[in-house]
């Protein structure tokens, strides 16, 4: 049996209450938010923040961004990982642009491990905002990891003029990641 | 091991990143190719949120944010299968989705639309798919309401569903219309995907699923990406 794929829409610009409810200030559980780490997450504490940019160079102050990433041990929280990470880290994380001043998305995480010994250390995102009618997915990787990124087989699949759009500057513990959709800069985007 | 990556998306179905009747589309749309990726787990795996990640009344947002009486509107029931494009049921996934009220207004101080709140309705719900892929929300039909993409422009009825399936690569964020509208027609952003394919997101009444004495039934089917034949090694 073969059916159509439902076609995809806009999160548009009231996503707030149905997805990120704490952030915003809804009276609504919280399920998903942006702080992945729990008391007992093993692994380097690092923060992830930056802002997606539109094709005249301004902040989108609704955009949703969601990550997903492996434990520091390189394991999904995932069935189809048979290394089944053991520790309680869940690995997803949303964020809405609406509550910073700066309009930033900010995530506090770890540095997860390579998960196959070839990739390098990376995150996987979601990008979704008004105006966008079909989400896009991106990847975050480490600029302190050059070593294994030089080798990473999906680093190497780009253009090498455009790599640099998926690698997030350290300073610190911090990583600068900006998403920007158009421009010289657009960041790279994947069939995924 | 032996991982079976999922078939891709299809962008025959799947709006155009750039739509320019929908105007915001134009400075926010990527606009260079997609880069191909070589499936991973990191593509192949995705969150998961089972039965216990909901509440009680998460389902029904009738009842889910009562102050002091009903939510004002005509009460519906909303339900139906996540499938894969094979027809495989979908099972513990997780639906969000978020709406306006009876009166076109939602909660969120972006929306200055002058039609009243309601106390007692939030509009935002969720639940997982039960082992046939099976879920059912109750909730209150949605107004439409105006935006500035044009002059005199009105959303149709519509409830925004957000669910992800088996992998971070199936995700689906869409919206579930109401047959007969005749906003449709109008609408840049449900004609943002061609014909023979955005009839897809119209739900169907359903007498079958209609609730006597009680609440109108719609039926919404929602079809993710399906599997390849063949496995790949990892
Ligand atoms: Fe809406």
């Amino acid at each position: 049996m073969a059916l159509k794929q439902t076609p995809s829409q806009t999160v548009g610009p009231y996503f707030a209450y149905g997805l990120t409810p704490g952030q915003y200030g809804y009276p609504f559980r919280e399920l998903v938010a942006n702080n992945l780490v729990a008391a007992d997450t093993e692994g380097a504490r690092i923060r992830i923040e930056g802002c997606v940019y539109d094709g005249a160079g301004d902040k989108v102050p609704d955009a949703m961004i969601e990550i997903w990433q492996a434990d520091a041990q390189g394991r999904y929280a995932h069935p189809a990982d048979p290394r089944s990470s053991n520790s309680s880290f869940k690995g997803f994380g949303r964020f809405g642009t609406g509550t910073d001043p700066d309009n930033r998305f900010i995530f506090e995480t770890i540095k997860p491990g390579s998960i196959d010994g070839a990739q390098a250390p990376h995150i996987s995102v979601i990008v979704m905002m008004r105006g966008l009618l079909t989400h896009t997915f991106t990847r975050i990787y480490f600029s302190d990891e050059a070593e294994a990124n030089q080798a990473d087989p999906v680093l190497n699949s780009v253009e090498e003029s455009r790599r640099p759009t998926l690698i997030a500057t350290a300073d610190g513990a911090v990583y600068r990641f900006d998403i920007h959709m158009q421009g010289d800069q657009e960041t790279v985007f994947f069939d995924v | 091991m032996s991982l079976t990556p999922f078939k891709s998306r299809d962008f025959k179905s799947h709006p155009a990143f750039i739509h320019p009747a929908y105007t915001s589309t134009v400075l926010r749309g990527q606009t260079r190719p997609l880069v191909a990726i070589k499936p991973s787990l990191s593509e192949l795996t995705g969150p998961v949120y089972g039965h216990d990640a909901v509440g009680e009344l998460d389902h029904d947002l009738t009842k889910n944010s009562i102050v002091d009486g009903p939510p004002i509107g005509e009460r519906i029931v909303v339900t139906g299968r996540v499938l894969d494009e094979d027809g495989r049921p979908q099972p513990d996934t997780l639906l969000e989705i978020w709406q306006a009220n009876a009166c076109g207004r939602y909660v969120h101080e972006a929306d200055q639309h002058e039609a009243p709140l309601d106390g007692n309705f939030l509009g935002a719900g969720r639940c997982v798919t039960d082992a046939d892929g099976r879920y059912r929300f109750y909730t209150i039909k949605p107004g439409a309401y105006p935006w500035p993409n044009h002059a005199n422009a009105w959303r149709p009825n519509h409830i925004h569903f957000s669910l992800f399936g088996a992998s971070f690569a199936t995700r689906l964020v869409t919206q579930m219309y109401f047959p007969g509208d005749p906003l449709l027609d109008l609408d840049p952003i449900y004609k943002s995907s061609p014909p023979g394919y955005r009839e897809l997101m119209v739900s169907q009444f359903s007498l079958d699923d209609t609730e006597e004495g009680f609440a109108l039934g719609y039926n919404f089917d929602l079809i993710l990406r399906g599997r390849n034949a063949t496995p790949m090694e990892n």
